[in-house]
């Protein structure tokens, strides 16, 4: 008996390894956790879309004004994510790669669009280019729409969305150095093949990692798109807003179907960002050693 | 290739580097620079590079100015002290690298690409690991790799920036061997910056000694070693002790023993006198400098001794390590070979 206990306190592999109770605790209340906040408004959703049938949950998003939501979505997306991956790509090397004067002030002004409140930042592009504005009457007088039209949302999630790649890339870049970059160089690269050899390469991951999540953001971004597009049905609303018309019309099954597609866009980039973990995660883990 | 660095100053931010450095490195030669960290050794092999422009000064590779040149256009071969192997890429990608990114007009067939890599690699002695990644390589074989990538460009000059500074002491020392002998099978202008004057004196041709920016004595180990030209440099190189002396019509005097002649252009006044702890005679007592024994230590073949000369004067002698001893005996000694600096 008395052995018997001596061995099961030895079982407790290492000084900070807690008792079996308290671990069982703790994972408990994570899962709870995870549980109330996470998996059940994911499991309403998808159960709200279908409460009244497939044949309906499609109806729902084959009808016009869904289908324009989801094309303006798609499209905002692929202006705004790989301009923001240019951008990104380019602030983060600035700040990894170079000193220079105002580098401490360009790093606080790429956190900015998460400190600010997104409709804060749709508001500001009103002041800019709405009727009272200098810029808006200019452009219109050239036929150019700001606002209202897929400019101005496009502007409002390029802003909202910015910090995402510049985010991931600025750490890993100051990390790896360049080191890297200086032994292509004096091996005879020219900047492009040492750019896109070494460089990329070497931060392909962490750019993956953020151009995911930067377009999850894209796609499901609110508050500032919501000021600056006007909500003109079946033309300046994307996805979140279509979602918010239809609920406020009590019309929640297709308000839900066409909140799946965003929820199945979240469970997309988790599986696709685990998976690239997974295959890659020999090079993952050389990238940083 | 000859390269000669003429009046060279580099600021980083208006603080200065580098001050009026002049260097002739000669065709051929395995040359070190050798200084304390801040000395202005990476800089210099940096400006050397192409990697750091100088802020004035020429540096001419052969007879032609290549202060203005790219570091592509300078086709030197350069390895870090932490490899910078491109960590995506196998070891034979690695050493092909600086092939494959020549223009087309000026790039072998892939077939010799890949010929002359193994060939490197065999040269190496890595044979067999070509299809690994950095990451799956021990130090050691790292640095190898990195020295293997830099000769594949059939490099101009080979500038080698710390090499050994992240290996262990076993490893460093084979290393350094290798090197050698790579140096003289291949015959490639070779400069290397090191902080470990061992590993400097045994490798090179000739040393460059640094110190806060300046050259303070550039020779053979053995001038280095045995004529030092400065006070830092006899300080920095090997182990030393200095005593203040004063000459009288060219006697050197400490307090009132005389050691002997100076034969330098110091004549009378107060000066410096630098010896090493194996370069003295122990004599009959009060026959030459006399101390008490402060503290003693083994060191490889012999005792090293610390003697108190009184005034807080100490200095370093060299004993056989079977000679016995008390704590505290008195122990008389003459330097046999010194250097003298004036006092100041």
């Amino acid at each position: 008996m008395a052995t018997k206990l001596t061995a099961r306190r030895r079982r407790k592999a290492s000084p900070t390894s807690e008792s079996p109770l308290v671990q069982g605790l703790l994972i408990a209340l994570s899962l709870l956790f995870m549980g109330v906040i996470l998996l059940l408004p994911l499991y309403a959703v998808f159960h709200e879309a279908l409460s009244k049938g497939i044949g309906s949950y499609f109806a729902a998003l084959l009808e016009p004004d869904a289908q324009s939501a989801i094309r303006l979505t798609l499209l905002v997306a692929a202006i705004a994510v790989p301009l923001n991956l240019i951008f990104g790509l380019a602030a983060s090397w600035a700040i990894a790669k170079f000193e220079f004067k105002g580098k401490a002030f360009l790093i606080t002004l790429i956190d900015l669009p998460f400190s600010v409140s997104p409709v804060i930042s749709g508001l500001v592009y009103v002041l800019l280019f709405g009727a009272g504005s200098v810029l808006g009457p200019f452009l219109k007088s050239y036929g150019i729409e700001v606002l209202f039209a897929l400019p101005g949302i496009v502007l409002a999630t390029i802003f909202v969305t910015f910090p995402f790649v510049a985010r991931e890339l600025i750490p890993l870049m100051q990390d790896q150095g360049s080191g890297d970059e200086e032994a292509a160089l004096s091996l005879g690269a020219n900047g492009w093949q040492t750019f896109f050899r070494v460089t990329l390469p070497n931060i392909k991951w962490g750019l993956l990692y953020g151009v995911l999540l930067c377009n999850a953001r894209a796609m499901g971004e609110f508050g500032a798109v919501a000021v600056v597009s006007g909500k003109i049905r079946g033309q300046t609303t994307t996805i979140p807003l279509q979602v918010e018309m239809l609920y406020n019309e009590y019309n929640a099954t297709a308000a839900f179907a066409l909140a799946s597609l965003l929820a199945l866009l979240a469970l997309v980039t988790l599986v696709l960002k685990s998976a690239l973990e997974w295959r890659f995660s020999a090079e993952i883990a050389a990238g940083n050693h | 290739m000859d390269v000669r660095v003429t009046n060279v100053r580099k600021e980083f931010d208006r603080f200065p580097a580098l001050h009026d450095v002049s260097l002739d490195i000669h065709s051929g030669e395995l040359i070190a620079l050798l200084g304390p960290s801040g000395s202005g050794k990476t800089t210099l092999l940096r400006l050397i590079a192409g990697l750091e422009m100088p802020t004035t000064g020429r540096i001419f590779f052969g007879d032609t100015d290549a202060s203005e040149w790219t570091v592509q256009q300078r086709n030197i071969g350069f390895v870090f002290q932490h490899y910078a192997l491109f960590r995506h890429m196998t070891i034979l990608e690695n050493v092909s690298f600086g092939l494959k990114v020549r223009p087309r007009s000026t790039r072998p067939p892939a077939g010799e690409i890949r010929r002359r890599a193994l060939e490197l690699l065999d040269l190496v002695q890595l044979s067999g690991l070509e299809k690994r990644y950095p990451n799956q390589l021990s130090g050691g074989q790292r640095q190898r790799v990195a020295l293997a990538r830099a000769l594949a460009i059939e490099p101009a000059v080979l500038l080698l920036d710390e090499p050994f500074g992240a290996l262990d002491a076993q490893v460093r020392r084979e290393l350094r061997k290798w090197l050698r002998e790579i140096h003289d099978r291949t015959g490639h202008t070779t400069v290397f910056v090191t902080h470990d004057q061992e590993e400097a004196l045994e490798l090179s041709d000739r040393l460059c000694v640094m110190s806060q920016g300046h050259v303070e004595q550039v020779g053979t180990p053995d001038t280095i070693y045995d004529q030092p030209s400065s006070p830092f440099v006899f300080g920095f190189i090997g182990e030393s002790s200095q005593l203040p002396v004063t000459l009288v019509d060219g006697e050197i005097r400490h307090g009132n023993t005389a050691i002997g002649q100076s034969s330098g252009p110091l004549t009378a006044g107060p000066a410096r006198l630098f010896f090493r702890p194996h370069d003295v005679d122990i004599v009959e007592p009060g026959a030459g400098l006399t101390g008490t024994v402060h503290s003693s230590r083994r060191v490889g073949g012999t005792r090293r001794v610390e003697l108190d000369l009184g005034a807080g004067q100490l200095a370093e002698i060299d004993l056989p390590f079977d000679q016995a001893f008390s704590q505290s005996a008195a122990i008389s000694f003459r330097p046999r070979r010194w250097q003298l600096f004036s006092a100041g």
